[in-house]
Order: C-alpha cells, then structure tokens, then sequence
C-alpha cells in the first residue's frame, strides 16, 4: 500500500535545523492495521502527514500504491486525499458552521458526487457511526465522541483504502474511546488499510503491528519476523 | 461547491465582520449609485438635447446664400451669390432624392393686432412642406399653410405657441383674424408645443408662418433668405448635398469646389458630431464612476484578506479532504462577487427611486425640460453589472490566490 524510502524531514534552516524525520524506512501493506506508538515530538504526526499527502519530505521517496508522490502535482495530490486517504484528526477538524450531516457531504462534493448519490450516502454512513439522529446537529451541539464519530464518518465517505488516524480517542472518555476502537475494528475486518496514531494501550493491543517512534527514527518496526 | 454553503459562509463573515462589510457595501452601493446616476443624467440629456434638436427639424439642410472665394471662369471672386424662388422649383426637378424642400424668408418688428392687443413679432413666408420640415406641427382643429392657400396668395397664417398665447391668451385663435401691418389674415393654425435647442432669429414658438406668396406680394423681395429641404434617405445626404451644390453652382456660375459661394448647415452632420461629444462625456462620466468603484473594491479585497486568513484552518481542512486549489479560488472569488452584488444591488436600486422620483416631479421650465429626463437604459445597466463583475472578481483572487496557495499541512496547524 505504503513505502517510504529513507524519508527525511528537517524543518527550520542553519542552525535553528531541527530533524524531525531521520532515515525513515517503512512499509504497510494492504488491509494492515498498523499502531504507531511514541513520545510526543518524537516525530508521529509529521510521519503520519507524509503519509497523508499534507506534507512533503525533505528527501527520501515514499511510494502511494506504488507510484513516487513527489511526481504529483496539487490536483493529483488533492485527489489522493479526497479518494484514498481518510483523516481522522485529534482534535475532530470538522467545520464549525456546517451540519455533521453536511461535514460527511464535504469530500462527496469535492468528488463530484451527485447530490442524491450523495445525501444517501452521508446519511448511510452517519448511521453506521450511531449517529443518523444527529445529523442534522452543528459541531458545537455535538459531544467529543459525536464529534469523532463524525469525523470517522467523513474520512470513511468516498471509501478510501487507507484511513489515517491521529490520536482519535486522545480528547476522548473511555467509554467513548471504546467505541470509536470498535468502529475502527470494523473497518479493518471490512479490508481498510488503518494506520494509528495512539497513546491508547487497547488500540496498540489490537492492531497487528506497532511501530515505534523515537526522537524521529523507528526504533521498533513491530514485524513479527 | 453547494452555493448554501456559500451563503452560510458568507452570513458568517458577516457577523464577524459586520462593520467592516457594511461599509464596503454602502461604498461599493455609493459608487454604483454615482455612476448609474451619472449614466442616466447623462443619457436623459442626450436624448433631451437630440430631442430639441430635432425641434430645428430632422435630417434636415438649411442652404443659405454666400460669396465666391475662388475665380470662375472669367468672373472674379467676392460675387455674391443669392438664391431666388425658382431655385426651389430647379432643384425639385434637377436633384433625385429630395424629398421635401421650401423656401423661407422672414422679417422682424411687424406690428400684429388682436382686439386691443398690439405686439411686435417676425412673420416668415414659406411653403407647405416647411411644416414636416421645421416641426411646425398644428394642435388640435388646426392646420398649416397648404397648397391652395400658395396658389391663391391667400391671407393666412399660422401661430407659434408663445406668439398665440401673447396674442389670445387661453382664447381660442383658430377662426380669429387678426392684422399684420394691418392687412387682416385669418388664423388657420396654431403650432404643438415643442423643444428647440438649435435655431435662427429666435425660436419657431415665437413666430408666425404665412405663404410665400402672400410674404412676396407683401413684402416684394427679390432674393430668398434661406432654402430648406430634406433627402428622403439619410444615408444619401452627402450625396444629395453634393448634387445640390453642383445644380446651384451650374446656374449661378461658380466653382463647385468653392465652399463659400453658399452657406449650407447640415443638421445630418451636426448631429453626428453632438452624438460623439454626448459619448465622449459617457465615456468620462463612466471612468468617474469607476473610480469611485474602484476605491470600493479595495474595501472588498480588503475583507476577503482577512477573511483569507481567518480560516486558514477551515481552508487546511477542506485540503485534507481533497479540496483542490479551484475549490478554494471559487469560493473566495463567488464571496467577493456577492458583496459586490450586494452593493451594487443597492445602488442601482437607490438610482431607480431617484430616477423615478426626478420623472414624477412636477419640474417646469427649459432648464427641467433639458436635465429632468434621466434615463436608466439597459446599456447603462450592463455596464455597470461589467465592472461590478470586474471588481468583485479583481477583489476576490488575489485573496483567493494567496489562500490557495496554502500548504494543506500548515494551514491545518493554523488556530
């Protein structure tokens, strides 16, 4: 699914140079349920935004489905992320103004989806999440675990291969946290790709790998073999 | 994008920005205002002006006499040239697309008496065809000299509407007889009310029209004051003057090419030259309005800059989901749009009350008559939707471009 070649980032210039990537060599594959673990600044979200197509690394390559990424252009990256890559952001990145229904429509519209298509399928997944009685609630009507359900709804809305999650149960209670973890279940049992970032013990006690990352090199890639 | 939530976003920015929005529109709606009031003034006048014109009368060339300039075989320069009655009738015969032609010659300070009423007034004698001519159109139950009153040296006349009211105050005249240099003429018509900005020994409402025939026995003159006519095709005008002075020039012995031998003025060419000084003042009147717009496209670019980079966050997001770079421009540049839109919306709403208001108004007099006819003609509308379009799209990509342009990851971490 993924590899990344002796992938670098180093942010600032001169003196002020911090790395925050150093020599990354990874791979997942198809339908891995993959738990990345590591103090924080130790170089996750920066690993996991490479991933995602946010960002781009200072050197190194790193393959999409096998393709070289620093050859795409905006559009062609801004696709992968609309068809390929589902977010799930900490803190939820949903629009303030805008209806839980009508967060999970966003990367339907940035498709092209028709519109009846689309309704369908928005209010489909909402209900997947427990939440099809709240749709038409605002964000800021919503509780943190509505509000990550809905996020986990979004990034699951053109059925991308490969969900990226950054601490999705971190700002989260236990019990919302579990079952946001058994919707994540789900979604690798239906064939996703899911990379996660998590403090969580549970997450990383279910996922079939757990790679961790310290002061911005792997210290354990998790491979059984 | 769904255009609600263009509008949702939009209400938001102007709650955020609700001071700053509201002056960019009341600029934006000011500016409009001007220039469509501007352009509406402005036309109303053109059209007033054309109008008034035309009160000289339509498509017309008044041929008048002059000296020669140039020697000619073998006659010298200085000759006077005078035009004589049967010009009229050679011409008629000789020149292929006249369509109406008179002669006319007036005198002043004739002494006109009505009961004890006694005015000093000019009496011009012309033909029938002086009426389509010259716009001396009859009123009700009147009419204008006409063939047999020529033929018969019959004593009639015709009044201007001021000449008549000095005369017979709200009275009826038609039917009345009233004395020029006491000889009794029967009044037979009274002329409609009309404009005249262009004329020649004062305005045609002043005057009283008599035929030619009965002006000659009179009077006795030997030469014509002036000869109007009008080609049937405008389009041909140039060509008809140009037989005209070549038929004239045959007959009293001048160079055809001498300018000066008659006296021609051209309503044809003259009215062409005031359309172009009419587009001319549009085409200043609409740069004024712009720029007073465009000072207001700088309050709205101004806005959709800060606007740009309050949801930087927003504009992350919608990149992680897979928002490409026209997403974001489109939804800038439709925000800009809209608040142009919107004011302009206003202002073009606040010139149709005025202009409205101006036509309802009971305004009398020649400086109403000119000023007072705004006219808010589609063309004035297009434009003005033009550069609002321009503005607000000016106003909208360089914000747009500048959010664009945003690294997805960046803008995500922006609070």
């Amino acid at each position: 699914m993924i590899k990344m070649d002796k992938i670098k980032k180093i942010y600032g210039t001169g003196a002020a140079q911090v790395a925050a990537l150093k020599n990354i060599d990874l791979e997942v594959k198809e339908n891995e349920f993959v738990g990345l673990v590591g103090p924080s600044g130790s170089g996750k979200s920066t690993l996991m935004n490479i991933m995602g197509c946010l960002d781009v690394p200072s050197s190194g390559e790193y393959y999409f489905e096998g393709e070289p990424v620093a050859a795409f252009n905006h559009n062609k990256l801004a696709e992968i992320r609309n068809k390929k890559i589902g977010f799930v952001f900490q803190n939820f990145n949903l629009l303030p103004y805008a209806t839980a229904f009508e967060n999970v429509e966003i990367p339907m519209i940035f498709m092209g989806m028709k519109a009846k298509t689309r309704k369908s399928r928005a209010m489909e997944l909402l209900d997947k999440v427990g939440l099809k009685g709240r749709a038409h609630h605002k964000p800021s009507e919503l509780s943190g675990g509505e509000m990550q359900r809905v996020a986990l709804a979004r990034s699951l809305a053109n059925n991308p291969r490969l969900i990226l999650a950054d601490e999705p149960t971190g700002n989260l209670d236990t019990k919302s946290g579990d079952e946001i973890l058994a919707i994540f279940e789900d979604l690798w049992k239906q064939g996703h790709t899911l990379v996660v970032i998590t403090h969580n013990p549970y997450i990383s006690e279910r996922a079939q790998r757990v790679i961790h990352l310290i002061d911005g090199t792997i210290e354990n890639n998790g491979a059984s073999s | 994008m769904k255009l609600i939530y263009l509008f949702r976003l939009f209400y938001r920015e102007l709650k955020g920005q609700k001071k700053k929005i509201t002056l960019t529109i009341l600029a934006l709606a000011w500016g409009t205002f001007s220039i469509v009031i501007l352009l509406a003034f402005g036309e109303g006048l053109k059209r007033q002006m054309i109008k008034a014109m035309h009160g000289l009368g339509d498509g017309i060339c008044i041929v008048y006499s002059g000296q020669t300039s140039k020697p000619y075989r073998g006659l010298g320069k200085g000759r006077v040239i005078r035009l004589q009655l049967d010009d009229v009738e050679l011409l008629r015969n000789r020149v292929s697309g006249i369509e109406l032609i008179s002669p006319e010659n007036d005198r002043s300070r004739n002494n006109m008496t009505y009961g004890r009423k006694s005015l000093s007034e000019r009496v011009i004698g012309v033909y029938p065809d002086f009426e389509e001519l010259r716009g001396y159109n009859p009123d009700q139950n009147s009419r204008f000299i006409n063939d047999l009153d020529i033929l018969n040296k019959k004593r009639v006349v015709f009044l201007g509407t001021e000449l008549k009211k000095r005369l017979f105050g709200e009275d009826e005249a038609v039917g009345k007889t009233v004395l020029i240099n006491r000889i009794p003429f029967l009044v037979v018509g009274v002329m409609l009310d009309k404009m005249q900005n262009s004329m020649y020994n004062g305005a045609d409402v002043d005057k009283a029209a008599i035929p030619y025939s009965a002006f000659k026995t009179i009077y006795g003159d030997k030469y014509l004051h002036r000869l109007i006519y009008r080609p049937e095709d405008i389009a041909r005008a140039e060509t008809v003057k140009n037989e005209v002075y070549g038929v004239l020039s045959q007959k009293y012995k001048f160079d055809p090419t001498d300018k000066q031998a008659l006296e021609i003025w051209d309503m044809v060419e003259e009215e062409k030259l005031m359309k172009n000084i009419f587009l001319g003042l549009e085409i200043f009147m609409g740069v004024i309005g712009g720029l007073t717009l465009i000072v207001a496209g700088v309050g709205v670019a101004n806005i959709m800059y800060v606007s740009a980079k309050k949801r930087t966050k927003e504009i992350g997001i919608k990149m992680a989901l897979g928002a490409k770079r026209r997403h974001v421009l489109l939804q800038f540049i439709s925000e800009a749009l809209m608040i142009s839109f919107i004011g302009g919306g206003a202002g073009v709403l606040f010139s149709f009350i005025l202009v409205e208001a101006t036509r309802v108004l009971p305004l009398e007099g020649d400086v109403a008559d000119i000023l007072a006819h705004p006219v808010i003609s589609f063309k004035i509308m297009l434009l003005t939707a033009f550069i609002l379009s321009i503005i607000g799209f000016l106003a909208g990509i360089f914000p747009a471009r500048k959010a664009a342009s945003a690294k997805p990851v960046e803008a995500l971490r922006y609070e």
